[in-house]
């Protein structure tokens, strides 16, 4: 028994002295990086000073007591129980710090509010579970999914650095212009956060919310979805990506000129190796979560695909339950977050993957043919 | 203790019934009132070892021993467990076995009620823990239970646990009926409402909480059954309905609800103080207004638990003041037991430690609940650690300290005997010491942004995520201790008199120890 508990304590010592290679002792909000966070910051000291002042004297008072009024020192209790003035004292004074308190509160949060004129507008959508960033006005539109490994979290791997904190394709904005964020939801409520830019505003399907910020230096800033959505919540970071104006330019092109070639791919002949490539990599990243990498589902929340009788036999009704989702349920519509090409993919991999081997090919005109029937 | 045959008038009070069927069909209020706080106990510790479990996962950075999934029932099922059955029961306990014989009364006004309402209670949990063996696993979408994802993102088993929320529901209201019925109607001659011990006020205070806010988590979970089963949008967007109205309605059962589980805990506290510093409560009279309103104002601050949600500026504004004006009815009470302490003469017997302890460190909770009122700043506080950090202040060293001081208090008046003062000053210790090791590192995790509910995180919040879990260890085995010092008390001891503590005061003491099975079949005169 002893030597199981100094083993465990050996071990533990052991941890923490590993671990603090690399992690910190981190005790206090980051200051961020805009003027926002800036005041959010003054804000939270302020409060937490007056706080410190107020248990000082409280707590003081509380200690002289337990120390010098001990019944062991001989103390003789006194026969008080109510002061009039001393009980206005102490309602009157909270209040005239609490109203100093809020002033201050009341300007910064306006200013949060104020999200107009903004340069650039963002559409932020939350999924489960990754964000899909659509720039307003410019046809760039973009899933960003969570890029650590499974590996690095079953401990099969060493961490990275930016562990669970990192994606495939981060949110980039330019420095010094004022972004805005219209923030919305297409299943559960989700919370799209990044501390550097004390933006925190619930996704919500059916409603769209604003945030905005203007960055001053460029940088990689990381934050992580703040409202429970279910299995993968810890899984969907926020990274937010700040050049400056040039290089957003040229990132911004480049984007676009990728989304008119991804637009052409529809009329071109696919065949099935290149769909079940594709469709791999499509599966991975919107369907897995739910359905798992090896096809079998959680069910009975995410039926398996693997050996699904709609997957082997009914090639119109697995088309529909994709592109439309299964209302009341947790499959949503891929319909409008998928390509045409990308959802021709993945329901051909779906249909040859895992044994499921049909052999059967969908192709991207047959969703086209599938959404004009509709 | 044998069966008492009461030793005055023999021809008609009589003893509790023998066998098991005693406490089945008991109406007597100190068996109702046992049973209630044995039940709260049994909650707590299966809360508790499902707190041990979320530690565990949360030792290290990766996934280790259970799977997300998991993890969030466990989240979910360790809240709903320690609100609805380890706390609130908890109190109703303490209000059966303490409000007749502090306000000389033979027994609780609704006797029959009062059976059914305890009763009630095995069969939600029962029914609310059997989730976890059904297909798809239990609740695992918080103990606030957000729609859509208790919705139709929900497993089947939601079903289950609306019901079992129905079922706790129903037992509470008419465990506040019967409080209420209770202190109006069966007070001793004499004694006035402004005269009664402020454990009965909070309570009768807290009661009226209840009646007023638990209908309303019933329309809520009613609302979800509802959208889950009779085609319904309440709460979903594609069929019109409104995801943040749940939120509203939540919370304004879900605000109240706190100072439910905190109310009385005031009041237990405002009576200890006293009696160990030997020395009269500085200002009753304000004890019993600030109660008031801070009461009154639980009704009008729900949507700071929603700032983030996108509310309009007015709103986030007009619930941003009027949660920072809490803190001064809160303040008036926090100052009052400083005041009552001050020039007495204290000693440190296991019920006085807790309940100074649980004015320190409510105090600390309420200060990081003054600074998550700020609205602004809360965009960076909330849903982060910070938050679990700030109300499981609140909540442990605030309602579940104050529960231990009540039960070390009246333990003697309970058994008949003292407790074992070093074991029960050793819990004390270990508690305290567990629990600001469990919860004060939170405060650092959440400010450097770890996000609330989520089974693996980042390395950079390693190091204290560590050092929480031993705490909560060692919290968690400690209270393992407290189990064996009751049974302990139960058994033997030294004898207690009608009074153990000197400076203790009300009707409860007048009678001897342990209380007889009826007390107060005639009414006491009360100056």
């Amino acid at each position: 028994m002893l030597r199981y508990a100094s083993a465990w304590l050996g071990g533990l010592s052991l941890s923490v002295l590993s671990s603090t290679a690399s992690a910190e002792w981190t005790i206090n909000m980051t200051k961020g990086v805009t003027e926002v966070s800036h005041s959010v910051f003054n804000l939270h000291m302020t409060i937490f000073w007056i706080c410190v002042a107020i248990g000082v004297i409280v707590f003081g008072v509380m200690f002289w007591s337990m120390f010098m009024h001990r019944k062991s020192r001989g103390a003789v209790p006194a026969k008080f129980h109510e002061n009039l003035s001393v009980e206005i004292l102490w309602t009157v004074v909270p209040l005239i710090i609490l109203i100093g308190m809020a002033v201050p509160a009341t300007k910064t949060l306006i200013d949060i509010y104020d999200a107009d004129e903004s340069d650039v507008d963002v559409l932020v959508t939350g999924y489960q579970w990754r964000w899909q960033y659509s720039y307003l006005g410019e046809d760039v539109n973009f899933f960003s999914n969570m890029a650590t490994s499974r590996d690095e979290i079953s401990n099969a791997a060493e961490k990275g650095p930016n562990y669970l904190l990192e994606v495939d394709e981060p949110l980039v904005i330019p420095i010094g212009q004022k972004v805005r964020f219209l923030i919305t939801s297409a299943d559960v409520i989700h919370s799209w956060w990044v501390p550097a830019l004390a933006v925190k505003k619930d996704a919500i399907p059916g409603f769209i919310n604003e945030a905005w910020t203007r960055v001053e230096e460029p940088g990689i800033y990381r934050g992580q979805c703040t409202e429970l959505c279910g299995r993968e919540h810890a899984f969907m970071p926020v990274v937010v990506e700040a050049k400056t104006q040039e290089d957003y330019a040229i990132w911004l092109a480049e984007k676009k000129e990728l989304a008119a070639r991804e637009a052409e791919l529809k009329d071109k002949d696919w065949t099935l190796e290149e769909l079940m490539e594709r469709g791999e990599r499509v599966y991975a990243s919107a369907c897995a979560s739910c359905h798992q990498p090896n096809g079998e589902g959680v069910p009975p929340m995410f039926p398996a695909l693997k050996g699904s009788d709609m997957v082997l036999n009914d090639v119109a009704g697995h088309i529909s339950i994709v592109v439309n989702g299964s209302p009341g349920t947790a499959m949503p519509a891929f319909g409008r977050q998928l390509s045409e090409v990308d959802l021709a993919a993945v329901i051909t991999y779906e249909r040859n993957a895992w044994e499921n081997n049909t052999g059967e090919m969908v192709s991207p005109l047959d969703i086209l043919e599938f959404n004009e029937g509709q | 203790m044998s069966a008492v045959i009461d030793n005055h008038h023999a021809d008609h009070a009589h003893g509790p019934a023998k066998g098991p069927m005693r406490w089945v069909l008991t109406t007597n209020h100190k068996d109702i009132g046992s049973m209630y706080l044995w039940f709260s106990f049994a909650m707590f510790l299966l809360g508790g070892t499902m707190a041990m479990v979320i530690r565990a996962e949360l030792f290290q950075p990766g996934l280790q021993l259970v799977a997300p999934e998991f993890f969030n029932q466990m989240t979910t099922m360790h809240g709903l467990i320690m609100v609805f059955g380890a706390v609130m029961p908890a109190f109703v306990g303490l209000a059966n076995w303490m409000i007749p014989m502090m306000i000389g009364a033979p027994d609780m006004a609704l006797p029959r009620m009062n059976n059914f309402s305890f009763w009630l209670l095995p069969a939600a949990f029962g029914l609310l823990v059997s989730t976890l063996f059904m297909d798809g696993g239990g609740p695992n979408f918080g103990w606030t239970f957000y729609a859509p994802l208790s919705t139709t993102y929900a497993p089947p088993s939601v079903t289950f646990f609306i019901f079992a929320i129905h079922l706790a529901g129903i037992s509470s209201i008419m465990g506040a009926i019967n409080i209420v019925a209770t202190i109006i109607n069966l007070r001793a001659p004499g004694m006035t409402l402004m005269k009664m011990p402020l454990f009965v006020w909070t309570w009768l205070i807290t009661a009226f909480l209840l009646i007023a806010v638990m209908p309303v988590l019933a329309g809520v979970v009613t609302m979800m059954l509802m959208d889950i089963h009779f085609g319904t949008s309440f709460f979903s967007a594609a069929g019109g309905g409104d995801p943040v109205m749940f939120q509203h309605i939540f919370w304004f059962f879900g605000h109240p609800e706190v100072y439910i589980m905190i109310l009385p805990a005031f009041g237990a506290v405002s009576m200890i103080i006293p009696a160990f510093a030997r020395k009269p409560l500085f200002g009753y009279t304000s004890m019993v207004y600030a109660t008031a309103a801070i009461a009154f104002l639980s009704f009008v601050v729900w949507a700071h638990h929603m700032f983030t949600v996108g509310i309009p500026l007015t709103g986030e504004l007009f619930f941003m003041y009027a949660t920072l004006l809490i803190a001064v009815p809160t303040g008036v009470k926090v100052f009052n037991w400083v005041s009552t302490m001050f020039r007495g003469s204290l000693t440190f017997e296991a019920p006085m430690l807790f309940a100074i302890a649980f004015v320190i460190l409510f105090t600390i909770g309420g200060f990081s609940g003054l600074m998550l009122a700020i609205a602004p700043a809360d965009f960076q506080y909330h849903d982060t650690y910070f938050v679990v950090a700030h109300f499981h202040y609140v909540l442990v060293p605030g309602a579940i300290f104050g529960i231990f001081a009540s039960a070390y208090y009246w333990l003697p008046k309970w058994t008949g005997f003292m407790y074992d003062e070093v074991l029960a000053k050793t819990h004390f210790w270990m508690s305290f010491v567990g629990m600001n090791l469990a919860f004060f590192p939170m405060h650092f995790i959440g400010l450097a942004g770890m996000p609330r509910r989520i089974p693996d995180y980042n390395m950079m919040f390693a190091n204290f995520n560590m050092v929480s879990s031993v705490g909560a260890f060692m919290f968690g085995a400690t209270q393992l201790l407290f189990l064996f010092i009751v049974i302990k008390c139960i058994r033997g001891g030294p004898k207690a008199s009608a009074k153990p503590w000197d400076g203790a005061e009300g009707l409860e003491w007048t009678v001897p120890s342990p209380a007889p099975y009826h007390t107060f079949s005639t009414p006491p005169d009360v100056k």
